[in-house]
């Protein structure tokens, strides 16, 4: 028989037997609805990941040290050091080095440093943190009150909200009012030691208290400056640049007074460098080696991150198959019961001169359209149980006052795979219903009234 | 009368069947010829292996040995696709119980051969109503079997016997049924069709008045066996 002529008589076949076929195309829609569903949230989460840790930072950060002797700073005896060749110091001129990489788009200091802080004439210490201008598109500010820094240099200061809220309990309020910043200066120490100063070193500079005005532009729940390529729980967020000048100065590293403080040139215990992506992670890694520096990332996290994905992924077909293999089992009994019920008709067809592979092909194809439509159900269904998912979440979320996300995606491969493997799994399901139709022997099914 | 050469010739025809330990010869050793163009009315009790032979003849069941051979045709030596293929093309069958496909409208019942037979759509539509105009349903053309008498049906069944234009027509009990007034039509239809387009027809039947007004020859079976076969009157 022609394909047109025995999908004609499929489809007659199973609007006959409307209520059982339709459940069964329900059965596998089901089945298909599970995987689908599961699936998205699988691939929803895989691509929230990795768009937020991408954007994170995490997997396309390098954290460069200076090679430094293990005894400790300045200490040994030079046979112990790296080659001398090798081990340099990453100073102003190695950032600018670094900064001129190939694929490195930026290349920062953490800087961090503990201070007090004067709010409506009351002090609060607290940790500051500068961030880089990168960090807005980290997604850490997203869903903040207020707004970024307008500029890298503006005096400008976003509060971390368990501080803020130590400021002001209506943390909205805080918005466009000012804050004072007090930090010590250091400050080299002229030819001989000025009378009255409030510390004094004996590597020769000195330390002024000073203030800063800042205005605060903006409120943050989450923790921007922790994590890898952060830097530690900061509170009081400022532009990096502007930290940057206020550090210089900042006492804060005993290695700095321990250093040749002499030079004019600021030394860096460690710089962030962030590359154009997380692939070229590894080369720019072996260059800033080969510099002479200590680099480290976190692609191998990366690396497992995604063999977790894989792991969930896998888990999760596992249980949509269990699903559809119910589904299987359901398009297995409905065409079996078929091929019962229409032992009569089978017989006709074959005393009409239907050969075997004629009823067998019918009763496929009956299977396969069960599983046609099953599977764009059941991509339908999942798809549905995605956007329920989501919107649940999001929900939540806002709840929480958090900005929504979507936990769940169905793409276009998964729409294709999902009708796909309907469609596979009836035609494997309707083997043996369709063999059995094929071998029924037409004088016994045309026997008996 | 110049002789032609037989439609149908059966050669020492068994058909066993294996029932635990015993055997049943539902067919036993028949020898039997039918001329071409020929109306063989197949008598005998019930059981008697009448509706066995038949489906021996129509290539629908193999028999245990001898052989069946239809113009020239051996059966027992086609695969099961050429004997699908020699169902479709050579000869057309009439059931007891007209074995209407319930949901599908006359036109579609009869056009099913068509189908398996791969002709043409453009071509299937003249030829379905070509055969039920013979049959005297054109009418009814878009009718489901429920809807028809009896006798309507039977034709039908006929007209999709008809409809492949095959050189053997085989009913079993087409009268069966049927009241006699309505049995009597069917037999008078058949014996059209035998004249014109003209066909080999082997009818089963109980009621031997019936066959021996209608057929040119009678075979009386009687527990398997060929009992006897001669000319009708
Ligand atoms: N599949 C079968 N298994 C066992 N016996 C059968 C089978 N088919 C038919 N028979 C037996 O063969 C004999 C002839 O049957 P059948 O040809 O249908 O008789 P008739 O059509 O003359 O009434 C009967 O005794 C019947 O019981
Ligand atoms: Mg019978």
């Amino acid at each position: 028989m022609k394909l047109r002529d025995l999908s004609d008589l499929a489809f007659r076949n199973l609007r006959e037997a409307v209520l059982r076929n339709s459940l069964t195309t329900l059965g596998v829609a089901v089945g298909v609805a599970s995987l689908v569903a599961m699936l998205s949230l699988g691939v929803g989460l895989q691509q929230l990941a990795t768009s937020r840790l991408a954007k994170s930072g995490l997997f396309d950060s390098i954290f460069v040290t200076p090679k430094t002797n293990l005894r400790g700073p300045g200490g040994g005896p030079p046979a112990t050091r790296a080659p001398a060749s090798k081990a340099r110091p990453l100073d102003a001129d190695a950032r600018v080095e670094i900064s001129r990489m190939p694929n490195v788009i930026e290349v920062y200091p953490q800087i961090r440093f503990f201070t007090e802080v004067r709010y409506d004439s009351k002090p609060f210490a607290t940790m500051v943190a500068g961030m880089p201008e990168s960090s807005k598109a980290s997604g850490a500010f997203d869903g903040m009150q207020g707004s970024f820094f307008s500029s890298p240099n503006a005096d400008e200061a976003i509060l971390q909200a368990e501080f803020a809220k130590e400021l002001n309990p209506q943390t909205a309020s805080l918005i466009g009012k000012d804050l004072i910043l007090r930090y010590a200066e250091r400050q080299a120490l002229p030819s001989q030691a000025q009378a009255g100063d409030p510390a004094e070193y004996p590597g020769g500079f000195s330390v002024v208290p000073k203030e800063k005005h800042l205005r605060i532009i903006g409120v943050v729940e989450t923790e921007p400056a922790s994590g890898f390529g952060g830097f530690g729980s900061g509170r009081l967020l400022i532009p990096l640049p502007l930290a940057e000048t206020l550090r210089a100065a900042q006492v804060n590293d005993l290695r700095d007074i321990l250093r040749d403080t002499s030079s004019d040139k600021p030394t860096y215990s460690s710089l962030t460098v962030r590359v154009k992506s997380p692939s070229l992670v590894e080369a720019t890694e072996a260059k800033l080696k080969d510099l002479g520096f200590s680099a480290f990332s976190l692609l191998d996290a990366s690396k497992s991150l995604r063999i977790f994905f894989l792991v969930f992924d896998l888990l999760l077909t596992i249980f949509s198959s269990l699903a559809l293999a119910v589904a299987t089992l359901g398009i297995i009994n409905t065409l079996v019961m078929a091929v019962l019920e229409r032992r009569r008709e089978i017989g006709v067809l074959k005393a009409l001169g239907a050969a075997d592979s004629d009823v067998k092909q019918l009763f496929f194809v009956e299977a396969g359209v069960i599983g046609l439509f099953g599977g764009i159900l059941g991509v339908f269904l999942g798809w549905l149980i995605g956007r329920t998912l989501n919107f649940g979440t999001v929900l939540y979320l806002h709840r929480q006052n958090l900005p929504g996300v979507d936990i769940t995606s169905v793409p276009l491969w998964l729409v294709a795979f999902g009708i796909l493997f309907a469609v596979l799994v009836s035609l494997a399901a309707g083997l043996y219903p369709a063999s059995r139709a094929a071998r029924l022997d037409p004088v016994q099914a045309l026997r008996y009234e | 009368m110049t002789e032609l050469p037989p439609a149908i010739h059966l050669e020492s025809v068994s058909r066993h069947y294996l029932m635990g330990e015993s055997v049943i010869r539902a067919v036993n050793d028949v020898s039997l010829t039918v001329p071409s163009g020929g109306f063989l009315a197949l008598l005998g009790s019930s059981g008697s292996g009448k509706s066995t032979l038949l489906n021996l003849i129509a290539g629908l069941d193999r028999p245990s040995s001898g052989s069946v051979v239809a113009h020239g045709q051996d059966l027992s030596k086609m695969s099961s696709l050429e004997l699908a293929r020699y169902r479709r093309q050579t000869v057309g069958m009439v059931f007891q119980s007209f074995n209407l496909l319930p949901r599908m409208t006359l036109e579609e019942n009869v056009e099913l051969p068509l189908r398996l037979a791969e002709v043409d759509r453009s071509e299937r539509a003249t030829r379905v109503r070509e055969a039920l105009s013979r049959v005297g349903l054109e009418k009814r053309i878009g009718h489901r079997p429920s809807e028809l008498s009896g006798g309507e049906q039977q034709r039908t069944a006929i007209a999709r016997a008809l409809v492949n234009r095959p050189k053997i027509l085989l009913a079993d009990e087409p009268t069966g049924n049927l009241d006699s007034a309505t049995g009597e039509s069917i037999l008078t239809l058949l014996r059209e069709i035998q004249k014109n387009p003209g066909m080999t027809i082997v009818m089963v039947t109980h009621e031997r008045a019936l066959a021996e007004r209608f057929a040119d020859r009678l075979a009386v079976m009687g527990d398997g066996k060929l009992l006897s076969n001669g000319a009708a009157r």
